[in-house]
């Protein structure tokens, strides 16, 4: 593998509830103002190589869209970096600004991310009109290109979001974010409000334009098999940081993590077989915590069966396995395989 | 054959049994024949699966079996036996003693269930009481087992929350155990697990598996999710534009589905295909029900479609216990 494209270096990202004037008030009295801190994001160095589809799992609340807006440069990290190229993604400072337009993300509801009020050809063609990638003049052109790209009449430039369903949205959407000639594409949940059938089309749209493109991707879902179609690695999230991270097939056939190895045997996957026994499930037990009041230590250890005492208290930190795979768990920790040269890995980060 | 003789001859006595039903909605747009011709039936300590996409009519279904449609719309055809009685057509005090007692219905979102200004306990105690005369304590040991038997870690407490203090799982729980209140014989579950994390997800689906073994209640499980229905149910009906196309069991309907569409829903998961290949795919998106053009409703996103197919199917039992609605069914496997 080459140099990373995006890395994304030891970045957290809290969330802390803004102070109300009489908030503020009573603090300058002295008086004790409860200030509760969401840690979205904790920690997390990552790297996406030019020309991979990194998956990125996790369930609601883990921090994976943080991350996500974070690597886009649309939310400022509050301590560490998101670097394209080696360059900041956003500047610093007291009001951060996105800096680059060569990252462009995909959202999930595409209802919600296109305007309602607007052409949609003239949502697809501002941002490269704005920056100057196509002129007024072409820009009929290049639209009409990019709708043709994604399946769609080129036609359809003049028409509103409301005429559209769904899926043809979602088509749009890829259409407005890959009109921007991104280098890296951040596909936060693109399929999960789409029905299977309109699913497989966008999936199947992804893949041809990836291919055809020479995209990168960072893909977010909390869908694994979804993810397990596209992506070339994976990452697994748990309340804000990545527990394993390795090649997919690798981590699919042989989770090490117990939440990578719960998560697989918990979801119910589609059996077509007539002799697998329909009851089977092993559901993960309890529920899951708070990124307002994260457990001690290991943030899974409530849930674990194999949790002892040094989990409750210390963090594990990254442990990097053979085959390009790295782990956050205590049970791998004692047989670290010293000296693989994880390249385009994170290097094995002690967390605090 | 038709397919109310297939499925009688496949099953045990049915609880729940619906033939013909038709709910419409009359709008200023048109007819939207949300239901049009749904034929199922469940036995005891069975789980039926009622797939379909968005706007195939299978929530419209489920909320017909309960007698939860309102206007513009309306049953305008059918029947629904709940163990031998007609529901269709009841008075509405008499359908109020049924519904909640003997059909139950759990929701996607449970805050549809719950008040959000009342207390877990309360609510439990309205439910208990809507359909029996019990005293205070009685209510109390009913409520704190139905929490613990659908896994609530502690019941007691429970009892003083507020729906807004517990998690979406937990209140997915408490819905359920409220549906389970009467020990019902029928539960309709609409996408009961959809809003809910995977991992809830698996224990939900885990403890309702063992709560119809155990209760032998008929659960008709409602939704888009083919990898739910592939785990959890005995028997699969397909929803397509208001009707069933396929029906049978699930592990035959699932391994060698005959309906076209079945077909294309299973081969669009991913997960069955090699990672990075393509998808088997469904061209074009689901009709809009409003004035849907006679015929067969999948015709045209359909690769067997011909002249034939302008003229809709009647579903037919194969004598195999699988039915299907398609002039040019798949062979069987």
């Amino acid at each position: 593998m080459s140099a990373p494209l995006m890395e994304l270096r030891g970045v957290s990202k809290r969330f802390v509830r803004r102070l109300s004037l009489g908030d503020r008030m009573a603090a300058k009295l002295g008086a004790a103002v409860e200030t509760r801190e969401v840690r979205a994001v904790e920690d997390v160095s990552l790297a996406i190589v030019a020309g991979e589809t990194l998956g990125l799992v996790g369930e609601s609340g883990c921090g994976k869209s943080t991350l996500g807006r974070v690597a886009a440069g649309i939310l400022p990290p509050t301590t560490g970096e998101a670097l394209l190229d080696g360059q900041p993604v956003m500047s610093r400072g007291m009001n951060p600004r996105k800096l680059t337009t060569r990252v462009q993300t995909v959202f999930q509801d595409p209802f919600a991310s296109l305007n309602p009020r607007r052409r949609i050809g003239d949502t697809i063609a501002e941002g490269p009109i704005a920056h100057r990638l196509v002129g007024r003049a072409g820009a009929e052109a290049y639209v009409a290109e990019w709708l043709g790209r994604v399946g769609m009449d080129p036609g359809y430039a003049g028409r509103y979001p409301h005429q559209f369903s769904g899926g043809q949205r979602q088509r749009i959407a890829i259409a407005r974010a890959l009109a921007m000639r991104p280098d890296l594409l951040i596909c936060d949940e693109p399929v999960a409000s789409l029905d299977v059938s309109i699913q497989a089309q966008v999936l199947n749209l992804f893949l041809e334009l990836r291919r055809a493109l020479n995209l990168t991707c960072l893909f977010i879902s909390h869908d694994l098999g979804v993810v397990r179609h596209v992506s070339d690695r994976v990452a697994i999230m748990y309340l804000g940081r990545i527990v394993e991270l390795g090649p997919t097939q690798a981590i699919y056939a042989d989770p090490k993590h117990p939440y990578t190895q719960a998560l697989l045997t918990s979801v119910p996957r589609l059996k077509r077989r007539r002799d697998v026994d329909r009851h089977d499930f092993r559901p993960i037990a309890g529920e899951l915590p708070s990124p307002l009041a994260p457990p001690s230590g290991c943030h899974f250890h409530p849930r674990c069966p194999a949790a002892n005492d040094t989990c409750r208290r210390i963090y594990p930190a990254h442990t990097a396995l053979a085959g390009d795979r790295m782990v956050a768990c205590h049970l791998h920790a004692a047989k670290d395989g010293a000296g693989l040269g994880a390249s385009g890995l994170p290097k094995a980060v002690a967390a605090p | 054959m038709t397919a109310q003789a297939m499925t009688a001859q496949a099953m045990p006595a049915p609880v729940l049994e619906v033939r013909g039903l038709r709910t419409h909605f009359f709008t200023r747009d048109g007819v939207v024949k949300a239901v049009d011709g749904v034929d199922l039936s469940v036995a005891r300590g069975r789980v039926l699966g009622l797939v379909g996409e968005s706007g195939s009519g299978k929530t419209v279904t489920g909320l017909s079996l309960i007698g939860l449609i309102d206007a513009p719309g309306r049953i305008v055809e059918g029947s629904v036996r709940l163990a031998g009685q007609e529901l269709i057509g009841l008075a509405p005090d008499e359908l109020r003693r049924v519904r909640g007692r003997r059909i139950a219905m759990i929701f996607q979102d449970p805050m549809m269930t719950l008040n959000p200004v009342l207390k877990v306990g309360t609510q439990l105690s309205m439910a208990l009481r809507a359909h029996e005369r019990i005293a205070a304590a009685e209510v109390r040991r009913r409520s704190v087992a139905a929490l613990g038997r659908v896994g609530l870690p502690s019941p007691e407490q429970c009892l003083d929350a507020y729906p807004h203090q517990l998690s979406g799982g937990m209140r997915q729980r408490v819905a359920i155990a409220i549906a389970m209140l009467h020990r019902p014989d029928v539960i309709i579950a609409d996408e009961p697990t959809t809003a809910l994390d995977v991992s809830i997800q698996g224990q939900i689906l885990h403890e309702m598996q063992s709560l119809a073994a155990e209760t032998g209640v008929a659960l008709v499980w409602i939704t888009h999710d083919l990898a739910v229905v592939s785990s959890l149910a005995h028997e699969i009906a397909v929803m397509y534009a208001g009707r069933v196309v396929e029906h049978g069991a699930a592990d035959e309907v699932l391994s060698a589905p005959r309906h076209p569409y079945t077909r294309g829903l299973l081969e669009s998961v991913p997960g069955e295909a090699a990672p990075g290949g393509k998808l088997l795919q469904i061209p074009g998106s689901i009709p809009a029900l409003v004035d849907l053009p006679p015929g067969c409703a999948f015709r045209a996103r359909c690769p067997r479609a011909d002249a034939l197919c302008e003229a809709m199917p009647e579903i037919v039992g194969d004598g195999l216990g699988r039915a299907i609605r398609c002039h040019h069914p798949l062979e069987a496997a």
